[in-house]
């Protein structure tokens, strides 16, 4: 076993308890943070695939803003375990059959897929994660949905400045 | 030596590298409290700090050993694992920024070209970023693990605070990136050494809004909102006794530590002491000389910072909102336009 292969599964595993314990946390904030060291793993995974912007954005984005703004909602509810209505164990099960069944049908998908047969995943090589790369395709290949995306952001950002204005 | 196809030599280097930097932060944020209150005596024309020792230097160290000395109290009604979590966490996200800063040149030992740099990372400055978008989680977490309405107030403000002003301090940050052209604080540095002027004459307004940015993502007054005694009892540290409220009270002095480190190798120049032609020494006594300037320039902001604590009256939290979305947001918008036409123009 090698070093990536090693760090592979270990993040793997990091992941896979993390978000296994976002399920069974009983307390909201509990399972908040939990899900904020799955993006730690996931990001972990960016970088051996050589994709350190992706890496990087994923945690400012994800773990640094969205997961803020959930753990925000969820104090500002106060929501406390012990005063929840606990749903009943049929509905927990039916639940659980039909996530499972989910999972299968999309994991099956994904092994079917002809563009994907035959390929292996490129670790610690290859350069389109890196950002001169990557700016190079944004600016070049996807230059037009690339601009109208931005233009739409920013004008949700004025947008939100000018309804703070009134 | 390779285990695991990995260069030892490297990892004990940077491991070293990591424990120095460490731990010379620690003993800076200490002294710096120390310059804190002098400082604050000095601007109140006071004696500040002077019985412990000469000039009350050994001040520091008795502040921490008392509190270390000090009871250690967990309440009943907090949460307590997160309540453990929260100080460590704000300590560790204001510790990891120092990865990415060049703290010098480079130097030769023992027959070793070493970087003074832990991580040069392609990505430094979203890496900075995203460390500056982690600290809010200690405040938030040790916050609400109190189990007191003011911490949780406290908490809830500094989350609010921090989201709105890194989205100016991003569209700053953005400018200048646009005329850098690398996200590598170590080629940021690089390219004002060898280039003829620092980026702050190119970037005038854009190191403003950072400059005032980073003063609330720090929590320093005027934007210490989250601890305002007067309306907050103290805020999110106010169950907080004994070292736990020290790591609180620590981590505040190592974010103000390296966000001066931040805006100094962005703006100023980093490790360049100008008018002096490093080729004229020893390459090893150049890159002292470096890390010696770079931390001369961080004082000196640690300094800034200071004097604005005790000259500005804390901002209200309406106008701490306003000021962020109405002024900054517009103003580093407006700076980003300004600076692509400029590009343009230049073309």
């Amino acid at each position: 076993m090698n070093t990536l292969e090693i760090l592979f599964y270990a993040l793997s595993a990091f992941a896979i308890v993390s978000a296994i314990m976002v399920l069974v946390s009983k307390n909201p904030i509990h399972s908040v943070l939990w899900l904020i060291l799955v993006f730690f793993a996931i990001s972990g995974h960016y970088i051996i695939l050589n994709a350190q912007f992706l890496a990087i954005v994923n945690i400012i984005v994800y773990a640094g803003a969205i997961m803020v703004l959930f753990l925000f909602v969820i104090m500002l509810m106060n929501v406390q375990s012990d005063k929840e209505p606990q749903k009943k164990l049929l509905i927990k099960f039916i639940g659980v059959l039909s996530g499972g069944s989910l999972l299968i049908l999309l994991i099956a998908l994904v092994k079917q897929t002809a563009q994907l047969e035959g390929k292996q995943v490129l670790m610690k090589e290859g350069t389109i994660g890196l950002i001169h790369p990557l700016g190079k395709a944004l600016f070049n290949d996807y230059v037009l949905p690339f601009e109208i995306s931005s233009v739409l952001f920013l004008s949700a950002m004025v947008g939100a400045v000018i309804i703070g204005k009134k | 030596m390779t285990i695991l196809a990995l260069d030892w030599g490297l990892i004990i280097e940077k491991l070293i590298m990591i424990a120095i930097v460490v731990f010379a932060s620690l003993g800076i944020a200490l002294y710096t409290t120390f310059g804190e209150r002098k400082v604050a005596a000095i601007l109140q024309d006071r004696p500040g700090p002077s019985r412990a020792g000469p000039f009350g230097l050994l001040q520091p160290l008795a502040d921490g050993l008392k509190l270390i000395m000090k009871e250690e109290i967990i309440p009943n009604a907090a949460n307590k694992w997160l309540f453990i979590l929260g100080p460590g966490l704000a300590m560790t996200a204001s510790l990891m920024t120092c990865a990415v800063i060049p703290w010098g040149s480079a130097i030769d030992v023992f027959g070793r070209h070493v970087e003074l740099q832990i991580a040069d990372v392609n990505i430094g400055i979203l890496y900075v970023f995203a460390v500056v978008s982690m600290g809010v989680y200690g405040i938030m977490i040790g916050g609400w693990a109190s189990n007191n309405k003011f911490s949780l107030m406290s908490a809830l403000r500094a989350a609010s605070q921090a989201i709105s002003y890194e989205l100016a301090m991003g569209l700053a940050l953005i400018a200048l990136l646009m005329t850098t052209g690398s996200l590598s604080l170590k080629n940021i540095v690089e390219q004002q050494v060898q280039g003829p002027w620092w980026n702050i004459v190119y970037q005038p307004l854009g190191f403003l809004i950072f400059f005032i940015t980073a003063m609330a993502e720090c929590n320093r007054t005027p934007f210490d909102l989250p601890e305002a005694e007067n309306e907050l009892n103290f805020g999110y540290h106010q169950e907080y006794s004994s070292m736990k409220l020290g790591f609180y009270l620590f981590a505040e002095y190592i974010n103000m530590i390296m966000s001066s480190a931040i805006m100094a190798s962005m703006y100023f120049g980093g490790y360049d002491l100008p008018f002096f032609n490093e080729a004229s020494v020893a390459p090893n006594i150049a890159a002292m000389i470096g890390v010696g300037t770079l931390l001369i320039k961080i004082v000196l902001f640690i300094f800034l910072f200071m004097w604005i604590r005790w000259t500005i009256p804390r901002f209200r939290y309406d106008q701490l909102m306003g000021l962020g979305w109405k002024t900054l947001i517009p103003l580093a918008l407006f700076n980003m336009l300004l600076t692509g036409a400029v590009i343009l123009a230049k073309l």
